[in-house]
């Protein structure tokens, strides 16, 4: 099994991933400021689920977000197919073919739950700002292909009868889903999920934990993920890698990190290793 | 299918056809009735100004870049179209003589005229003046493709209204010493010489095909990538948006707007002074923008013409000796309209066409088989706790 997993091509790879805030640069280097992140490695395989998980200000995010180059990489790599990343702007990086979802919910409040999904398929609508004035038919045949894609993707989570609703009149989990709705839109290869589950009820996570494995097969996706709760992460990532402040701690199959003494003691304190 | 019926900027013969029946309606019932002063500054003027408003909007309303150049590009348009015709449209002439037409005693009630001119006009004249305002715009759309690249590659919104604020008042002081390059413009003196050539129709011609052009942009890819820049940023970057294009092609078609607006002013009143192009003026726009609803295409319209109609109107309306309380009375209003309808005058209704188009929902999307995706009815949280730990 291992070895199968092993001859997988390498979706994404970063290499001693460095991203200092407030630091100086000198000649040796950053000196000062805080280090979010601290040569961070990470391989993910084609069709791997992996989560990333740490306490609060681990680094989580931050390295989402220089993948996604949201924030710039102070140093180290990061490679997608073997196509460097670093330096590219965020639309670039997507297009290449990482979406991602956020933390706290960024759905576009006031547009309606169709045009939300829709905004993600403009880099594949295959008409300019020509088309878009003269609305011929060669716009409206793509619009019309784009609209029911969009329409396929939001029936597959259950939100077609919403479609002309304004995406801000959702409730939580219904946005939450909108924007996985979105993300794969954008038609990723690799899906990056911050915090799925953040404010979820425990049967509303039960159904994403199906979710996410329903749409990395249906999609052929990766899915690299960040969780909190360990229930989550725990029951559907194949590897795990556990950070804490900002530098790598473990990594491993979910029995192995569980049992991990020094993830233990980044969630719980010195005191829960003898728990 | 019937995709092969007449279609022109995806709106059918129907709608062009009212439009044009609207146009003749207005052209003979309403103007004939109306002074010429009332003509100019309650229909043709706001007219023109609804362009530059609904280019405003684009920018601010539906991309959310604070922009205050508009005013310049206003400026940049009508002395550049001033400049083509006060040179040519002297020149070229090309009448063509239409169908006159008696009108029998039973009209003249309706079309207070005893005889109407169709397809009567000088086409030479027409063709320069329409090179003229097309120049004047694509000279605007040019300058606001380099001012707005190289300004929106570093700033965001509010930084950005500093900067346009700037261009404004920059183009005021070129337009003044411009006689030392172009004596023809007169400098501080103000331009004369161009010919009156707007008249209703050209600023209906106009305005019809601003509101056309706008709504058929933000109904498709491109206006979508627009608005959501406007919604989120950062999450219109992660889903491939490449933002800084689209700030840029909306200020680009909200400067074209106002450039094409800016030479249709120039020759309204045929005058053109530089104490107009100046940035106090710049605030207008933006307030009729504001008042007419941010990111609403019927309130921009609506609001333009609510706006000079009063303005103008109050000098008749206010007793004799108390017009110049009609700026006590216009700020009252705006401030009413701020504390009572934030949201501006129409918020997110938009009437007809304006209004987004409607997708029926797809009934083979619902029939695909899904496996159980989404959370069913809320059950009790409580005991599913227990069930998964």
């Amino acid at each position: 099994m291992s070895a199968s997993i092993a001859e997988r091509p390498v979706v994404l790879e970063t290499k001693a991933l460095c991203k200092n805030f407030g630091g100086r640069l000198t000649a040796s280097g950053y000196e000062g400021g805080l280090w979010a992140v601290r040569d961070f490695d990470l391989t993910v395989r084609e069709g791997e689920l992996v989560g990333l998980i740490g306490p609060n200000g681990a680094g989580k995010t931050t390295v989402f977000n220089m993948i996604n180059a949201l924030i710039s990489v102070t140093s180290g790599q990061i490679t997608f197919y073997g196509k460097n990343l670093v330096g590219l702007p965020p639309h670039a990086i997507t297009q290449s073919g990482i979406g991602r979802t956020f933390q706290n919910i960024r759905v576009f409040p006031r547009l309606s739950v169709l045009d939300n999904v829709r905004v993600a398929y403009h880099p594949h609508a295959g008409y300019g700002l020509f088309h878009s004035i003269s609305h011929d038919d060669h716009f409206g045949q793509r619009e019309r292909e784009l609209t029911e894609k969009a329409q396929d993707l939001l029936a597959l989570f259950n939100l077609q009868d919403r479609q002309n609703e304004i995406a801000s009149n959702l409730p939580y989990g219904e946005q939450r889903r909108l924007e996985i709705a979105r993300a794969l839109a954008a038609e990723p290869k690799l899906l990056l999920l911050d915090e799925p589950a953040a404010g979820m009820n425990p049967r509303e996570v039960h159904t994403l934990m199906d979710m996410i494995h329903f749409i990395r097969d249906k999609f052929k996706l990766t899915i690299l993920l960040i969780e909190h709760q360990m229930r989550v992460v725990m029951g559907i990532c194949e590897w795990i890698t556990a950070m804490d402040f900002g530098e790598v701690i473990a990594r491993g199959t979910a029995d192995e990190i569980s049992n991990n003494p020094k993830v233990i003691e980044a969630y719980l304190g010195k005191a829960g290793r003898r728990v | 299918m019937q995709k092969s019926r007449f279609h022109f900027l995806g709106q059918s013969w129907l709608f062009w056809l009212s439009l044009i029946l609207i146009f003749l309606l207005a052209q003979w019932v309403l103007m004939p009735r109306l002074s010429e002063f009332r003509k100019t500054a309650w229909v043709i003027f706001p007219s023109i100004m609804a362009i530059i408003c609904l280019g405003l909007n684009l920018i601010y309303g539906f991309n959310g870049q604070f922009s205050l150049g508009q005013w310049g590009f206003y400026g940049i348009g009508a002395y550049a179209a001033a400049l083509v015709t006060y040179h040519w449209a002297g020149r070229v002439s090309y009448l063509i003589k239409g169908i006159v037409v008696q009108l029998p005693p039973l009209l003249q009630k309706l079309i207070p005229m005893a005889q109407i001119e169709l397809f009567h006009f000088d086409a030479g004249r027409s063709a320069v003046l329409l090179f003229a305002l097309l120049f004047g715009a694509l000279l605007a759309a040019v300058i606001s493709l380099g001012f707005g690249y190289i300004v929106l590659l570093r700033l965001g919104s509010d930084y950005f209204g500093i900067a346009t604020l700037g261009f404004t008042i920059m183009v005021q002081v070129l337009i003044i010493n411009s006689d030392q390059v172009i004596p023809e413009t007169k400098g501080a003196r103000g331009m004369i010489g161009i010919p009156q050539m707007t008249s209703f129709f050209w600023a209906f011609l106009f305005l019809i095909l601003a509101i056309v052009v706008m709504r058929n942009i933000l109904y498709s890819s491109v206006g979508r990538a627009i608005m959501s820049v406007r919604e989120d940023e950062v999450a219109a970057q992660a889903m491939g948006i490449n933002t800084l294009k689209y700030k840029t092609i909306s200020f680009v078609i909200g400067s074209f707007f106002a450039g094409l607006a800016g030479g249709l002013y120039a020759h309204l009143y045929a005058f053109l002074s530089p104490g107009y192009f100046s940035f106090v003026r710049s605030f207008d726009p933006m307030i009729i923008i504001v008042f007419g609803g941010l990111g609403n295409m019927t309130g921009t319209i609506l609001a333009t013409f609510l706006w000079a109609i009063t303005l103008e109107g109050m000098r008749i309306w206010l007793p004799q000796g108390f017009e110049a309380w009609r700026f006590v009375v216009y700020p009252i209003v705006l401030l009413l309209m701020m504390l009572l309808r934030p949201q501006g005058l129409m918020g997110r209704y938009e009437v007809g066409f304006l209004r987004a188009p409607k997708w029926p929902l797809r009934a083979a999307a619902q029939a695909e088989v899904k496996p159980q995706v989404a959370p069913a009815a809320a059950g009790n949280p409580q005991s599913e706790e227990e069930k998964l730990s």
